[in-house]
């Protein structure tokens, strides 16, 4: 058997590989070890904040108790949304409709942006208003945050507050990746691109996508609903 | 110009551990030079000959025992490690206890009675040290090398470790962990001498002992006003409270050693006794000196109501 | 196909004759080597990076030796001397060390190895490149901007809150850098699970390929770990909060646990290719199956696996409970198991063979004796009754550097020695290459065995001014430093010379078994292979009729 034949076959076949079976479970692989290292990064993160959540249960109470949880479970609703249309997305791209993949990467670039949105205007930025910024900016101040200026052990709040800006600002950061990459896709399915020969892109960005909705999932909890 | 090979024993572990290392050091040694022959021996025994076909050989019987007889091994040299540790761990009751504080670039230490010095600590022969310590600033170690022993000086942290020099004699002190520009010269000597020298030295000490400055202290912070006595306390009282357990606001019980004392100074807030509410204020302007004497303090209290 | 069936008992007839076309010259434009998605390229272009920053990292060491041969300190500043010894061991550690033998040999060699025509994700594979260099370019900039002296360990609070050197730069290296490792990783396990050559089973594949594959998990479940650790270094230095400085509430002791999570594995990411080398070369110059073939290969995942589970004992004097003491003394115990089962099983593979002593050979042996004593003193070290001691001292660095340098650097270049005539299509003069290979292990034990000594006596490292009673045992060391330096820069020399002047080496040189000896040409082709091979037997089938073509 000569590989070129096989490779007139499929122009989305790469010329490095045999057949399109081991060009797909290649990238799999590749997708799946790719989100093992992301829950390694993460998990680094979830270490930190194990360690002090357990040095610290007065700070963590108290940073909790001044988080909304009605805004950040709102956000979540939003995201798991977002989960569901990616995963239409994909179901539309198997079955080659076009239109509607366009539709669902849409609705799930939309969901995102309200998301991100929704976590600047109402959670961030009262925050850097009132001083809630670790660092040289600290200094609660104003209605939302200024009892928190009371509280005694303010290093250890910074702590909570920095684990907070930096969990949820890296999973932020991970989202604004996926808007860029939504657009590509989105440009992409315009330019009739993707079908059921060529839906690995939608599946695995989908993904992608799912594993920043499950990071949230954690970090929600753990930051509004500390009891 | 000194030439040593092999370190000085001048404490009680010291005969102990170097037992360990020597015979290590054999056993390495004759494990790499062995290995080392049977490869060139095998090399030129073997050597390529025309006409001659190489033989695979298998053998499963001597996988398994070159496989276990190292495990073996290995545990056994976990365990003779595991029992020197338990000396290293293990603090004998009725030691002098020494304070240390390592800042950069230089030791402080106390003695019981109060006597300071700086880069030289002068201790009995004969008698268990306990040395507890902590750091002003970056991480420290307090290493001797002539009596074995070497410990991590963190900061807001209390380490200890113990020793029972053994020689009469003048060793050198050396701060082990990189601390910064002068870590090479952040350390001097350690003096041993005979006990009665040793309690001579001490007199030349100031009048105030650490528990004294500790109360001084206590009063000037005004930490007098909450924690005393009277009906209307707002902080818990503190006689008798080291060494013993407490009810933390959580429901959940800690014993008061150095380590949570310290965080209560420093970090009021972190661990609430039951009843009480987080009233009290840091003191940013204490250093690791004022928080030993208050220590010390606290410890005197206790000893009181026992 | 002639080509089909390789690995049988016919050995094929060798070509000795260079290929018209090959991957070193069939384009010639610089793009096409800074845009080229060979495998085969982008190895080379890793290896003429990494011997820049081994060279950089030698310089630093060199000066620092000289600067250790009298106990005052007087040739360097305190500053400049801490600046020095950082900067050995950045440089040395995620410019060299960890990238040497997985991003040159093994970037070189997987797909050939395993009838590929190039690694999974060639485009990635070239990004990983790029990201090295921008990492690499970012440490010349700290360089050039003045230094950085945390020590390689970046321990904090020193690193966050007190140096006043280029941390928050160093971080972002540590970062990009780390990501290049953590995308070769994930290449090199894709394309050895799912590009293998059709009857390539997993117990026909070359130990190499064992070997990279334990590391690619480690660079992969671990390296992420060291970043977003340097990651929160690094918003505390910027920032200035107190993630990890205890004045503001933090932990210096979690920053230890989450860097030694990454960077006790590391040491095995940095070892284990080197043992893969090995395994080739033993197996070759015996010319005999590589003994206990699984053992060795099952010895190289368990020592990734155990790898993650040892990192506390970096930390035994650092305060740790008594009991995590122990556990991790006994976890690190364990370590010692497979690394014996590795030896042995080398030992045993000249055993009835036909023994060859080529210059990879000696290499090789020399390996194997220096990662004797290298192993061998980690037990000391693991032993927690005896590390409290030694932990800190020049016993600590002597190990690193018998396990490092005696062992790593020693199978880099053996491989590159083994591989050269492959990479190239020239032969180096062997008895010159022989002559340096024993230069390099003296050298190498003059150097560093006192140091073994003046650890024992107390010296503790990274001091710049020392007692006076270390001074002979450093002065041997820089005495033996010379000797090696020599036996690192001739190989440069007589190795360049080839390309020019060498003979041509013949599609295999050496006699070797395994596709990229018996199948692709030297140097290969831009393809590697033109039709796919098959493979019908086990690696090293060797019978002892293969001879060297001289």
């Amino acid at each position: 058997m000569s590989s070129a034949t096989v490779h007139d076959e499929n122009p989305y076949l790469a010329h490095h590989f045999e057949s399109i079976e081991q060009q797909e479970e290649s990238c799999t692989l590749g997708m799946w070890l790719f989100l093992a290292q992301e829950v390694m990064f993460f998990g680094g993160l979830f270490m930190a904040y194990a360690v002090y959540r357990f040095m610290y249960p007065e700070a963590w109470l108290e940073g909790s108790a001044s988080l909304s949880v009605p805004i950040g479970g709102a956000n979540t609703v939003f995201l798991l949304l977002s989960s569901f249309t990616m995963a239409m997305g994909v179901y539309f791209c198997q079955v080659g409709n076009s239109k509607w993949l366009f539709r669902a990467l849409t609705a799930t670039l939309v969901l995102g942006i309200i998301f991100v949105g929704v976590k600047w205007v109402y959670e961030y930025t009262p925050k850097f208003a009132e001083g809630i910024f670790p660092g040289a900016g600290w200094g609660p101040h104003g209605h939302h945050y200024g009892h928190l200026a009371d509280f005694a052990d303010q290093g250890a709040l910074q702590i909570f507050f920095v684990l907070y800006f930096i969990m949820t600002g890296m999973h932020a950061f991970h989202m604004l990746i996926g808007f860029a990459i939504l657009l590509v896709l989105m440009w992409m399915t315009k330019q009739n691109k993707f079908g059921p020969q060529r839906y690995m892109p939608i599946l695995f960005f989908g993904l992608y996508w799912h594993f920043v909705d499950i990071v949230w999932v954690f970090i929600f909890p753990m930051f509004y609903l500390v009891t | 110009m000194n030439f040593p090979l092999i370190p000085e024993q001048a404490s009680t572990f010291a005969p102990s551990v170097d037992l360990l290392f020597y015979a290590l050091t054999a056993f390495v040694l004759l494990f790499t030079v062995g290995v080392t022959a049977v490869l060139i021996a095998l090399g030129i025994k073997y050597k390529a000959e025309p006409g001659r076909k190489s033989e695979h050989v298998e053998n499963m019987a001597l996988e398994l025992l070159w496989s276990a007889i190292p495990a073996v091994i290995a545990l056994v040299i976990f365990a003779w490690g595991a029992i020197i540790y338990f000396d290293y761990r293990n603090i004998p009751e009725n030691t002098l206890d020494i304070n240390v504080i390592g800042k950069q670039w230089m030791w402080k230490i106390q003695h019981p009675n109060g006597k300071r010095e700086v880069n030289e600590l002068h201790v009995p022969v004969g008698k268990a040290v306990k040395i507890t310590m902590t750091s002003q600033d970056v991480l420290h170690d307090f290493y001797i090398p002539a009596f074995r022993v070497k410990q991590d000086a963190i900061p807001a942290k209390y380490t200890d470790m113990w020793f029972e020099a053994t020689k009469v004699g003048t060793y050198p002190l050396f701060c082990a962990e990189y601390c910064g520009t002068d870590h090479s010269t952040m350390g001097g000597t350690v003096t041993v001498m005979e006990q009665d020298a040793y309690q001579e030295w001490l007199e030349g000490g100031p009048p105030v002992t650490p528990a004294q400055a500790g109360e001084t202290l206590f009063q000037q912070m005004g930490c007098v006003t909450c924690h005393d006595a009277g009906a209307a306390s707002r902080g818990p009282v503190l006689n008798g409270v080291f060494g013993h357990e407490v009810k933390l606001r959580d429901g959940k019980t800690v014993v008061a050693d150095e380590e949570y004392i310290r965080e209560s100074i420093m970090s009021p807030s972190a661990k609430i006794v039951d009843g009480y509410a987080p009233l009290m204020p840091t003191f940013p302007n204490l250093d690791e000196e004022d928080i030993l004497n208050l220590l010390a303090y606290i410890k005197s209290l206790s000893d009181e109501q026992q | 196909m002639a080509n089909d069936v390789v690995h049988g008992t016919e050995i094929p007839p060798r070509d000795h004759t260079r290929p018209e076309v090959n991957y070193l010259n069939w384009r010639q434009t610089v793009s096409s080597w800074l845009l080229s998605q060979d495998h085969k390229r982008i190895g080379i272009m890793y290896l003429i990076s990494i011997s820049i920053f081994f060279v950089v990292g030698g310089l630093f060491a060199t000066i620092f030796r000289i600067e250790l041969l009298t106990p005052e300190g007087d040739l360097l500043q305190a500053d400049t001397y801490n600046k020095f010894f950082t900067l050995h061991g950045v440089v040395m550690i995620f410019f060299f060390l960890i990238p040497s033998i997985p991003a040159v040999l093994g970037n070189f060699l997987i797909p050939l190895q395993i009838g590929a025509k190039d690694v999974a994700f060639p485009k990635l594979n070239l990004a990983s490149w790029y990201i090295f260099m921008v990492g690499g370019t970012l440490g010349v900039a700290i360089i050039l901007l003045g230094g950085l002296d945390t020590g390689w360990t970046f321990y904090t609070p020193l690193s966050t809150s007190y140096a006043n050197t280029h941390v928050f730069l160093a971080a972002i290296v540590v970062f990009v850098t780390g990501f290049s490792s953590i995308l070769t990783g994930l290449n090199f396990l894709v394309t050895i699970h799912k590009m293998r050559a059709p009857g390539l089973t997993w117990f026909r594949l070359p130990l190499f390929i064992w070997a990279h594959y334990a590391t690619s998990v480690i660079q992969i479940l671990g390296t992420p770990v060291l970043a977003i650790t340097i990651f929160l270094a690094g918003v505390e230095r910027l920032w200035g909060v107190g993630i990890f400085d205890p004045a503001l509430g933090g932990d210096p002791v979690l920053f230890q646990h989450m860097f030694w999570f990454y960077s006790h594995p590391a040491v095995y990411i940095m070892i284990l290719p080197g043992m893969g080398v090995i395994s080739e070369i033993i197996g070759c110059f015996s010319r005999n199956r590589v003994f206990g073939y699984e053992f060795i290969a099952f010895s190289s995942v368990a020592i990734a696996i155990i790898g993650f589970l040892v990192w506390g004992h970096h930390m035994y004097v650092s305060g740790q409970a008594m009991y995590s003491n122990l556990v991790f003394s006994l976890l690190t115990m364990l370590v010692a198991v497979p690394s014996a089962i590795k030896i042995f099983n080398w030992t045993a593979t000249l055993y009835k063979g036909n023994v060859v002593w080529a210059t990879p050979m000696i290499y090789a042996i020399g390996f194997i004796g220096l990662f004797a004593i290298g192993g061998g003193t980690g037990l000391f070290l693991g032993a927690v009754g005896l590390d409290v001691p030694l932990h800190d001292t020049y016993f600590v660095v002597a190990h690193f550097h018998y396990v490092m340098v005696g062992g790593m650097v020693m199978a880099y270049l053996a491989g590159i020695h083994f591989y050269w005539p492959k990479m190239t299509g020239k032969m180096y003069p062997q008895t010159l290459a022989k002559l340096c290979a024993i230069l390099v292990f003296v050298g190498f034990n003059c150097t560093f065995f006192p140091q073994f000594l003046a650890g024992w006596l107390g010296m503790p490292r990274r001091y710049h001014s020392y007692h006076e009673d270390f001074q002979v045992l450093n002065v041997m060391s820089t005495i033996g430093a010379s000797i090696l330096g020599l036996g690192f820069i001739i190989p440069v020399f007589y190795l360049v010379w080839s390309l020019f002047y060498g003979k041509e080496a013949g599609s295999n040189p050496w006699g070797a078994r395994g596709l990229e000896w018996e199948v692709c040409t030297s140097p290969p082709d831009p393809h590697n292979f033109h039709e796919t091979p098959v493979v019908t037997s086990e690696a090293y089938a060797y019978t002892g009729e293969e001879t060297l073509s001289e």
